[in-house]
């Protein structure tokens, strides 16, 4: 599976939005996502892929495609 | 010859293993308790609420909203016997008061708590603790402390004897853990608080703990700023050089709820690998 379909697949789990509806430009906004479910989020995507995400990029971090992005830099 | 005496000591030792685990399904056997703050699959109290139901206790979950109504819900599953599920957000007595109804109203008395809730600010996380503004520090000492003396102080006239309230806190009450702040100072003030609740509730019957924990993965760690930092080659450096789990606490935890605690109250349980006695 690729980095994109794994992200969105977590993304769509946490956050209990249907994976069609996320494309490179939803933000977290756009789904509800409050600061809790941004740290879920996070803590899912650090198990799934084994790398840690820091307080700075977590700040970065706006739409579905800089998670994305950040990923595929780190894996 | 010697062969001998090391496989009947090996059988010895596995026995002796099975029969505390056997045991230990029966440490709660007909209690009822009161788990507060679960949030998601790694919060402590969800391995603490695992735990008590493995060892017999029936429970009842307050959740500070809707949401994580839901959640806590969706995580029980059918994995528990129709836990009592309750709203409370502890910065309110009109909820407290109600969540205490509601639990009198269907158990009628019951035999303890399992406090595992705190809150600040993210910004109040990071920095310096003297930028803590007056608003941020009372919010955090209020969700973090002033609940458990609130709930405490609602509820003992419903526990029956030989009841355990326990608190969950971390060491960054004694000692400076960078960007902790005023969650430091709000766990020293829960820490105090376990002292004079343990004396005032006594009489009662009632034991008051705390369970201080070594750093765990929680999302309230991670409010914590540059949190994952604080774990970079710790394990090397404890005692017992692991990390510990959420289920180290909830074994603790259980112990402190159990008559094995019978005669435990009034303090502080590390359950750290050992970390408070390391001067770093």
């Amino acid at each position: 599976m690729s980095v994109d379909a794994k992200v969105k697949g977590i993304i769509s789990d946490q956050l209990e939005v249907a994976v069609e509806k996320l494309s490179m430009e939803t933000t977290f906004e756009d789904i509800d996502a409050d600061s809790l479910d941004i740290v879920e989020l996070v803590m899912a995507l650090e198990e799934e892929f084994d790398l840690e995400i820091s307080d700075q990029e977590i700040e970065n971090i706006k739409t579905v495609g800089d998670v994305i992005k950040y990923i595929e830099s780190q894996v | 010859m010697i062969w001998t005496i090391i496989i009947i000591a090996g059988f010895n030792s596995t026995l002796a293993k099975g029969e505390s685990q056997m045991k230990a399904e029966y440490l709660l056997q007909g209690k009822k308790y009161l788990i507060m703050g679960v949030a998601n699959k790694h919060s402590i109290a969800w391995a603490i609420a695992k735990a008590f139901n493995q060892a017999g206790a029936q429970l009842a979950f307050s959740c500070q909203s809707e949401k994580f109504m839901e959640k806590t819900a969706k995580l029980i599953g059918t994995e528990m016997d129709s836990p009592l599920m309750l709203q409370c957000d502890v910065s309110k007595d009109e909820e407290i008061d109600a969540m205490i109804k509601s639990i009198g109203d269907q158990w009628g008395r019951f035999d303890g708590i399992v406090h595992s809730l705190a809150y600040a600010k993210r910004e109040e996380l990071s920095g310096m603790y003297a930028h803590t503004s007056r608003e941020g520090f009372q919010l955090a000492l209020d969700i973090s402390a002033y609940s458990l003396t609130a709930v405490a102080g609602r509820i003992y006239p419903l526990l029956n004897p030989g009841s355990s309230i326990i608190t969950l806190t971390f060491d960054g009450s004694q000692r400076v853990v960078k960007n902790y702040n005023v969650m430091g100072v709000a766990k020293a003030s829960l820490e105090a608080s376990v002292r004079y609740l343990a004396n005032d509730l006594g009489p009662h019957g009632i034991r008051v703990n705390a369970v201080s924990a070594g750093p765990i993965r929680t999302v309230s760690a991670k409010g914590v700023k540059d949190f994952n930092r604080l774990l970079d080659n710790l394990d090397q450096k404890l005692p017992l050089r692991r990390l510990p789990s959420a289920e180290d606490v909830a074994g603790a935890t259980l112990f402190l709820a159990s008559p094995l605690a019978a005669a435990v109250t009034g303090t502080i349980v590390y359950v750290d690998c050992g970390q408070h006695i390391i001067a770093t």
